[in-house]
């Protein structure tokens, strides 16, 4: 393992040595760590650092990057993500690679500083106008965060549209052994603008959006297919599952092991890619199960509408789904403890 | 002998050419072309091949034959 | 003697602007002076929404339809990744004045190296005519139909002059594309700004007046004369900053 290192700071350093090349951010709580790092380093490494005037600005900067075929990327929070919004639907649109870093913080509107996961249906279903869905992998450490951020790149350029990294303020906040990955040599995607118009368009008149929306589903499909991640951890024989990602899935693993060492038959899928969602960790599940809970840090209930949406598609017979939401921060271990037993006794009505 | 040449079916009738010609040697026909415009038409005798038409021209109607 | 002149290959395709718009001449300048340059292969164009979306279809270079009013925040990204190719942002005043400004500030307030065409025809002309940052006072548009009350809209926006007394910048003008004289003038202002980015001298930007006959209501020929006489006194015409001798 690594050298101790800031959430933020390790994914500004590991874009560097994924070939990123272009950040064009601005500053806001929590994400600003990975703008202030990439600031001098980037430059570094002969790149374009931008702290741009607005998120809006930031996010057009990327697309002129990306437009030129450069590995862009830029980061933020809550609020800042919504001004970005009609640029990531038009990233998708042009079929331009781009990966956004979003440190999620809790609320509405301005919001607070706390580290949460109120952003999961917005992420996963675009805020931005139109048919598009963008990859959304949630890391549960600072190495999965990593780790995921270079997939991210990939994958973007793979499939040729928008990969978001949906992390939690206090990943990007806190310390954690990691180990760096090692450089790779930036590369100009083919379709990236060289002023010799090298790479043809079809002209702006000539779109057909019939055409375009079978190549959209098609797209989607393949990425459905290929790109699910998840983690699961005794769901064969649970009577249980429980669904959570990032760190209050790591909580979770705690409580299930806890739960199990108390003698409750309890699982958990940990989903790693909330797009694609990733149904085929269902298959595994024990075809008894009782039912599924989410442990998710927000106020309504998010993630549960996938699980729930997923549970009927693979159940011949309704299966009830619980939601914990735990609003903001990090749950503990005995708090989801507490309250599996609180819905074993029948005080947790089913969300599903 | 033809001085100018014109591309009739860029033509959008908009006359800024006529205006300026200094000789008065553009005209406009008198059918349509098959978008619906009286196109541009120059008379070659009096047409002096300043290039002020293809100067003025929005719709890249004119091309000035170099001697 | 006559000297052949043919519009420029890349922008050979036609247009579908109407008929006595400036827009037009405004692109033949542009891509006769890339290709004077020799930077017809060598550039990339950020295009603005509205009528200025209409060059998409008559170009045939590297282009990308930015989002309205975010040209030259595109832009900056592609000059900065691209350092070694031409970057051009072509843009109306509706989307580089209103929607834009701050983009389009910003960018001349970085001095970035690229440069800017806005194609001023004082009014949002793609969505049929209403008021813009620029639209003269009394001027009828469909968002002032008994004429801009400059007490409430603000008066009509001098961008050029923000730039050229403002910030740094390489090379700052304002032409107009109504008479030949004023067209050969205007190409020479768009050379010069081209020349500046060549030569990495930092921003260029250049405001184009034009005509919109269609939502002024008059003739091509009336719209042009309307410029001269009355357009010009709120954009006077000329070059606010010329490029240091090198």
């Amino acid at each position: 393992m690594g050298d101790m290192i800031k959430g933020n700071h390790a994914l500004a350093e590991a874009a560097v040595r994924f070939g990123a090349r272009l950040y064009a951010g601005y500053p806001i709580t929590p994400s600003t760590e990975i703008m202030e790092y990439i600031s001098w380093r980037m430059p570094e490494v002969g790149g374009a650092f931008i702290q741009a005037e607005s998120e809006i600005a930031g996010i057009n900067m990327v697309i002129g990057g990306a437009a030129c075929g450069i590995r862009s990327f830029t980061a933020s929070s809550g609020p800042g993500i919504s001004l970005k919004q009609e640029g990531i639907t038009q990233l998708y649109d042009e079929e331009l690679a781009a990966v956004i870093i979003n440190v999620v913080r809790y609320g509405n509107g301005i919001g607070t500083l706390y580290t949460a996961q109120c952003d999961y249906l917005r992420e996963t279903r675009g805020g931005g106008n139109g048919d598009y869905r963008a990859i959304v992998l949630c890391p549960e450490s600072i190495q999965e965060a990593v780790d995921l951020l270079g997939e991210a790149f990939d994958l973007s350029e793979k499939y040729r549209t928008v990969a978001v990294l949906m992390t939690e303020g206090a990943l990007g906040q806190m310390m954690e052994p990691c180990t760096l990955p090692d450089f790779i040599e930036p590369k100009k995607n083919p379709w990236g603008f060289d002023g010799k118009y090298s790479y043809k368009k079809i002209g702006i008149f000539d779109r057909d959006s019939m055409k375009e929306a079978v190549l959209i589903n098609e797209k989607h499909d393949a990425i459905k297919a290929n790109e699910q991640r998840w983690e699961a951890v005794d769901v064969e024989d649970a009577d249980y599952v429980f669904v959570s990602f990032g760190l209050p899935g790591r909580s979770t693993k705690g409580a299930v092991k806890a739960l199990r060492e108390a003698g409750h038959k309890v699982g958990i899928i940990r989903v790693i890619s909330a797009w694609p969602f990733p149904e085929k960790a269902f298959d595994a599940v024990n075809p008894d199960v009782k039912g599924f809970v989410t442990v998710e840090s927000n106020a309504t209930g998010q993630l549960v509408e996938d699980v729930a949406l997923t549970v009927k598609k693979s159940y011949a017979q309704n299966k009830p789904v619980y939601c914990l939401p735990y609003v903001y921060g990090i749950p503990s271990t005995s708090a989801i403890q507490d309250d599996y037993n609180r819905l074993l006794a029948g005080e947790i009505k089913e969300a599903f | 002998m033809v001085k100018v040449k014109v591309e009739s079916l860029r033509c959008k009738q908009c006359e800024l050419c006529a205006a300026q010609c200094p000789k008065g040697a553009i005209s406009f026909t008198q059918d349509f072309n098959v978008f619906g415009y009286r196109t541009a038409q120059i008379n070659d005798d009096d047409c002096i091949a300043c290039g002020i038409c293809y100067v003025m021209c929005p719709d890249g109607v004119y091309e000035v034959v170099g001697n | 003697m006559a000297k052949s002149r043919k519009i420029p290959e890349i922008a050979q395709k036609t247009s579908t602007f109407c008929p006595g718009c400036g827009h037009g001449i405004a692109i033949r300048l542009i891509t006769e002076c890339l290709e004077e340059l020799g930077q017809d292969k060598n550039v990339m164009f950020g295009i603005g929404v509205g009528c200025s979306s209409l060059l998409g279809g008559v170009l045939d270079t590297d282009r990308l339809h930015c989002l309205h009013g975010r040209a030259s925040a595109v832009c900056t990204g592609m000059k900065r990744v691209s350092p070694d190719q031409m970057v051009i942002s072509y843009q109306g005043d509706g989307d580089a004045y209103s929607i834009g400004l701050a983009e389009t500030t910003s960018a001349a307030y970085r001095n970035e190296n690229f440069t800017v065409f806005v194609i001023n025809n004082t009014n949002f002309g793609m969505t049929g005519g209403q008021m813009s940052t620029t639209t003269l006072p009394g001027q009828k548009t469909t968002t002032t139909v008994h004429g801009r009350d400059c007490t409430k809209t603000g008066s009509p926006i001098k961008f050029p002059e923000l730039v050229s007394s403002q910030f740094e910048a390489a090379y700052v003008a304002r032409g107009a594309v109504t008479t030949p004289a004023e067209i050969n003038k205007s190409k020479k202002y768009v050379k010069e700004a081209l020349t500046a980015q060549l030569n990495g001298e930092g921003y260029s930007v250049v405001e184009i007046l034009s005509p919109c006959p269609t939502n002024w209501g008059m003739t091509p020929k009336q719209s042009m004369d309307h410029i001269m006489t009355s357009v010009v006194e709120h954009f006077p015409l000329g070059e606010f900053k010329t490029r240091e001798a090198k």
